[in-house]
């Protein structure tokens, strides 16, 4: 351990009283509470903290900040692993685990970075070049290597142990960033008696007066500080960064609640994802540095102004001790004053001619050698930088020179000017316009409600940032009606004098010094894209910025280009002869910053997912051993094995004593609609294509309803329990789109209509008792029903009760034996259930679960959720004998649609295995055998067997080579293993339907790469007759 | 994300409404079985860049149908009326202006 030997005696906001241990590529460190990552490993002085990207090239600390490009770094271990994080913004615990990225076997010898001597071969569009040999298999061998070579940090598979909230909040002001503008805005704002919410990214409130040691401006923020933490209505959220402006005035933001410490405290969750509702917003959310583009511009030790400045001043670490400061604009003087203070030698090299007066009087002061018209061609080194080459330079005319003198060094820092932050304006569609006498992007025309303020404004000085802060709020206390603001003036404290003394020379690149070899120029120092990328794309004629970002990828990694976007445009603003005006901004989306999806999520993950339903017997079936599977919401008892069964077998059982003695099972699921008033049958009429005002009271009718467009919506049986009341269930399945359906119908088309639809579905419990004997077990259970079939027919329904409990009956069968539907109010439904359970268990009675439910179904041929799918007409379906032909009905016209009449569409037929070998799957695309081709050339084009169609895309291959055009002639939707007929049955769609029953025909699945011969039936397997229904 | 005021239980995040299509055309008459004029109905939406009027229903609310007019550039909310009434006479101009 070498300890921290870039650490200032004095100064900074760190707490010297609180050393943290921490440990980097398996080594310890030590820092203090109020550091950064970035800024210990400084103060110990590691500076090679990561690869490149494409290069491995190696890379150093850049920036203080958000907009970091180099050093990410993964984070924890184990479920809290977190890669690609910036180590400008890990404050440090004691504890903290990070690793370098995109390196191996080490962050020193990289085995990778042998790329970085071929850059040719990855230059702009590689992807689209290099690896894409004569035939696309040429990608398919690189694909690996470079998806291994290139690249970010590595994910974990290992489950997050920690929680994660989802939050909301409403506010009149929402301020984004507290730095002086934002401080400002929040106070001015508070004082008017608004809502705000302040938030900022930061650990603390300050913004760049963190980063700054003169009094005045120190002195403004704890002034400032102070009267934020007295008015009772502004909310400070620190660690939070506004991620997203959306529509609506609706800010998504993150609130990293338990980053900063080892494991969340005990409740807390690690991170918090809010939505902000807010009548205004203002965005003081400053400006970003950006650098100048030179050769070998991405060595360790060179680094943004700014940052150096801020390490210096906030972290009490010294980042270079012979620095060189290259600028062409007055905000990176300050810089080297203040490093010069730490302790550094400085010089400090400017682009501009003739600098004024003040300032080289400043420099000299100072003790700073001034290299007026000159500028930074080159930077020396292997790890680190050693050198930089000094050429010199006219802004006016820049051509490639001879270097002119050769500075010593251990930090270049670099500003090349400034650029507002404005990435949630340009979200919300607010354009940026080009100001040239700042040489930055400034705000377009805002959107509604949206206010700019400080830096992101273009103020450069603190005066002006706050003053713009302080209108910025006032106007919103106006809009939101809050009281006039006390006193619109800044909080106490003398601001200093700050005006620039010389204007920017707007500068992108600077041209390799000649007589030797040019390094690569980095622009997006992330996506390792250089300045030739962007003159290869410009020459390949993506002139467009939007299309030269695709093709580069420049401003694509996880920083978004903070540091390169700008530079970027001035580049492809010279080489097309334009203006930056001209050549336009690429659209920024959420999110600003990364965002885990882990948080978007919040607690909806697992069991929270989505809500989950429960029949009234779920308990029961729980306790019985009962397998669930899930229908929609619904979790249903699947089977309910005996020890030693498989589902085969329990099924079997089940099925067994459904078609031999009696069964139960649980229908709770079925949508129930309760439909009262004096049109309901009018109305019933009109939503079934088949009649229903002729139903008397007591009886039940099958009904199939229709959507507008013609296709099945869904099917059930309604019976009507009075004049003006019918009782309607809905598949489980479709439940919730029928009552949406009947409820648009009587409020938006037929209001006129007396009638109330009222989703009871969860008020009744149900239960199917099915079987030869299921008369005989009702008997047993419910009074006051004659249960005889002149009492209760077929399609009959009757009232009752069972015990106290009060029943309806419906006689109806979907398995096709004799069976009833009983209905209790769902807080009796364990105890008839029970009582069920108790009286049948002579007879044989078996609870029987979905998988049996379907099989007897199937077996039946009747259609359920799988059939009615949202593509299937009546016709298909078998059905079209139902509707009527002397009322209208819901889909009536459009069910006589050209296309829908097709007599060549899939038609419902059963299935079975033609040999009895291979397997039936549900999904399996039914394909014409005579279609089938046999083997393929070379190239892997199929011969077609001679009576097959004209060649289309081919749907399926097996493993032999044989397969099938085209898409097929219908479909498998339904499979079960028929306990009754001990074979494998399915139903499905064919073209042709009916007229193809006895034919066979290839079963294709594509996925699993079978082709299985199958032959066509009636979709009827068991008693086609119907003669059980009454047995 | 839109908020709509329901005129039965105030103003409401969109999260809680159902979107159900285009409402500027009224649907044809039952017995009408003329396919044009439902495929108009179903099919032919509109889509204008502007005010549009369509169909929401509050379903984890009062679970009315409602007619929202919303401008589909800004999303302001011009008007929220329950389905089953009377398309206002402004309304519809205002739709068809757009």
């Amino acid at each position: 351990m070498t300890g921290q030997v870039r650490r200032l005696a004095a100064g900074g906001r760190i707490d010297r009283s609180r050393p943290v241990s921490f440990r980097f590529d398996g080594r310890t460190y030590t820092g203090h509470a109020g550091d950064t990552l970035a800024s210990a490993l400084l103060a110990n002085g590691v500076t090679l903290v990561g690869r490149s990207f494409k290069y491995h090239r190696p890379r150093g600390i850049y920036s203080a900040g958000v907009e970091e490009p180099n050093a990410l770094v993964t984070l924890r271990g184990e479920g809290r692993h977190e890669p690609n994080v910036p180590a400008t913004r890990v404050e440090l615990f004691d504890g903290l685990e990070a690793q370098s990225q995109n390196r191996w076997p080490s962050l020193r010898h990289d085995a990778m970075s042998v790329v970085g001597r071929f850059p040719k071969l990855f230059a702009a569009g590689f992807y689209y070049k290099t690896f894409m040999g004569p035939t696309r298999r040429a990608w398919m061998v690189y694909e690996h290597f470079i998806r291994k070579a290139a690249g970010m940090g590595d994910p974990t598979s290992a489950p997050d142990p920690d929680r994660y909230e989802k939050a909301h909040a409403f506010c009149n002001l929402l301020v984004v960033g507290a730095g002086p503008a934002g401080l400002a805005a929040a106070i001015a704002a508070g004082r008017s008696g608004l809502r705000v919410i302040l938030v900022e990214d930061d650990a603390e409130p300050g913004g760049s007066l963190l980063a700054r040691r003169d009094r005045p401006a120190t002195d403004w923020l704890q002034s400032a500080l102070a009267e934020l933490a007295s008015l009772p209505t502004v909310r400070v959220m620190t660690r939070t960064s506004a991620f997203g402006a959306y529509d609506g005035m609706t800010f998504g933001l993150l609130e990293r609640v338990a980053d900063h410490v080892a494991v969340p405290p005990p409740f807390q969750p690690r991170q918090r994802y809010w939505r902000v509702r807010a009548e205004r917003a203002i965005l003081a959310t400053g400006m970003i540095e950006r650098p100048i583009v030179f050769a070998d511009n991405d060595l360790p030790g060179v680094m943004l102004a700014s940052a150096a400045q801020s390490y210096a001043n906030r972290f009490a670490v010294l980042p270079g001790r012979r620095v060189v400061v290259f600028t062409n604009n007055d905000s990176a003087y300050s810089a080297a004053e203040d490093l010069r203070a730490a302790g550094a030698e400085v010089s400090v090299v400017d682009v501009r001619p003739g600098l004024p007066e003040a300032l080289r009087l400043r420099m000299s002061r100072a003790g700073i050698a001034l290299h007026p018209a000159s500028a930074v061609g080159r930077a020396n080194g292997t790890r680190a930088i050693a050198s930089v080459d000094i050429v010199p330079f006219d802004a006016a005319r820049p051509a490639p020179a001879r270097v002119r003198t050769r500075l010593r060094c251990d930090l270049l820092a670099v500003s090349g000017g400034w650029t507002p932050t404005l990435h949630l304006l340009a979200q919300r569609g607010c354009k940026p316009v080009y100001d040239a006498d700042q040489a930055m992007l400034v705000a377009g025309a805002l959107p509604e409600g949206f206010a700019v303020a400080g830096g992101a404004a273009g103020r450069a000085t603190l005066a002006a940032c706050i003053e713009s802060g302080m209108a910025a709020a006032l106007a919103a206390a106006e809009a939101c009606g809050g009281a006039p603001a006390a006193q619109g003036r800044a909080p106490a404290g003398r601001l200093p004098d700050e005006r620039a003394d010389a204007a920017i020379t707007p500068v992108w690149t600077i041209p390799a010094p000649l007589g030797r070899r040019g390094g690569k120029m980095f622009v997006d120092l992330q996506h390792d894209v250089g300045a030739d990328d962007i003159a290869l794309a410009y020459r390949e004629g993506y002139a467009s910025v939007e299309h030269l970002k695709r093709y580069t990828t420049l401003g694509m990694a996880n920083d978004q280009g903070k540091t390169s976007n700008l530079n970027a445009l001035g580049i492809l603003a010279g080489l097309s002869g334009r203006t930056i005006a001209e050549v336009g901004t690429t659209t920024f989306r959420p999110p600003f910053r990364p965002v885990a999806v882990g948080a978007l999520a919040g607690p909806e993950t697992g069991l929270h997912f989505r809500p989950i339903r429960r029949s009234p017997m779920h308990d029961w079936h729980q306790e019985h051993g009962a397998e669930l599977t899930t229908t929609g919401l619904w979790l249903r008892p699947w089977y309910f094995p005996q020890p030693g069964e498989s589902r085969r077998d329990a099924c079997a059982r089940e099925t067994a004593a459904v078609r031999r003695t009696v069964g139960l099972t649980d229908v709770s699921s079925l949508g129930k609609i309760d439909v009262q008033g004096p049109d309901a049958a009018e109305f019933l009429n009109r939503v079934y294509v088949n009649g229903f005002s002729k139903l008397p009271v007591g009886r039940a009718r099958y009904g199939v309803m229709l959507r507008p467009d013609g296709i099945v919506l869904d099917d059930g049986t309604t019976s009507r329990i009075s004049e003006h009341h019918y009782f309607m269930t809905t598949t489980t399945a479709n439940a919730g789109k029928v009552m949406a359906q009947l409820e648009f119908l009587l409020q938006a088309a037929w209001p006129d209509l007396r009638v109330q639809v009222t989703s009871v579905t969860s008020q009744w419990a149900g239960m199917a008792v099915s079987g030869p004997m299921s008369r005989d077990l009702l008997g047993r259970v419910v009074t006051g029903i004659d249960l005889s079939d002149g009492g209760l027919p077929f399609m009959g329904v009757a009232h009752g009760h069972a015990g106290d409990i009060p029943v309806r009956v419906l006689r109806v069968s979907f398995s096709g034996e004799r069976a009833y539907e009983v209905y209790a109010p769902a807080g009796y439904g364990m105890a008839l259930w029970q009582m069920f359970c108790d009286r049948g268990a002579d007879l044989g009675l078996t609870v029987y679960g979905v998988e049996a439910l379907g099989a007897l179904r199937i077996e039946k041929g009747h259609v359920a959720g799988s059939e009615l799918e949202g593509r299937t007409t009546l016709a298909d379906l078998g059905l079209a004998r139902m509707a009527s032909g002397v009322k209208p009905f819901l889909g009536g016209a459009l069910a006589k649609r050209q296309g829908l009449a097709d007599p060549e569409r899939p038609q419902l037929v059963g299935l079975e295995l033609a040999d009895g070998a291979g397997t039936l799957r549900a999904g399996a695309i039914l394909c014409d055998p005579t279609a089938r081709y046999r083997k393929r050339f070379a190239d892997g084009s199929p011969v077609l067997s001679e009576q097959a169609p004209a060649p289309a895309a081919a749907v399926f291959t097996a493993a032999n080579g044989s397969g099938h055009m085209g898409h097929g002639i219908g479909f498998v939707s339904s499979v079960t293993w028929s306990p009754e007929l001990q074979r494998n049955i399915a139903l499905g769609f064919i073209s042709g339907g009916a007229s193809r029953i006895g034919s066979e025909v290839d079963a294709a699945f594509p996925l699993y790469g079978e082709l299985t011969k199958v032959r066509v039936t009636a979709p009827h397997f068991v008693d086609p007759e119907g003669e059980r229904l009454h047995g | 994300m839109l908020r709509l005021a329901c005129p039965y239980c105030g103003e409401r995040d969109y999260v809680e409404f159902l979107y159900g299509g285009d409402a500027s055309g009224p649907m044809p008459e039952l017995a009408d079985d003329d396919i044009d004029r439902w495929t108009d109905f179903v099919f032919f939406r509109d889509n204008p860049k502007g005010e549009h009027a369509e169909f929401w229903q509050h379903l984890h609310g009062c679970r009315q149908w409602l007619r929202v007019v919303r401008d589909t550039v800004t999303h302001r909310v011009a008007s929220v009326r329950p389905a089953r009434d009377e398309v206002p006479a402004e309304d519809e101009k205002r739709v068809e202006v757009a």
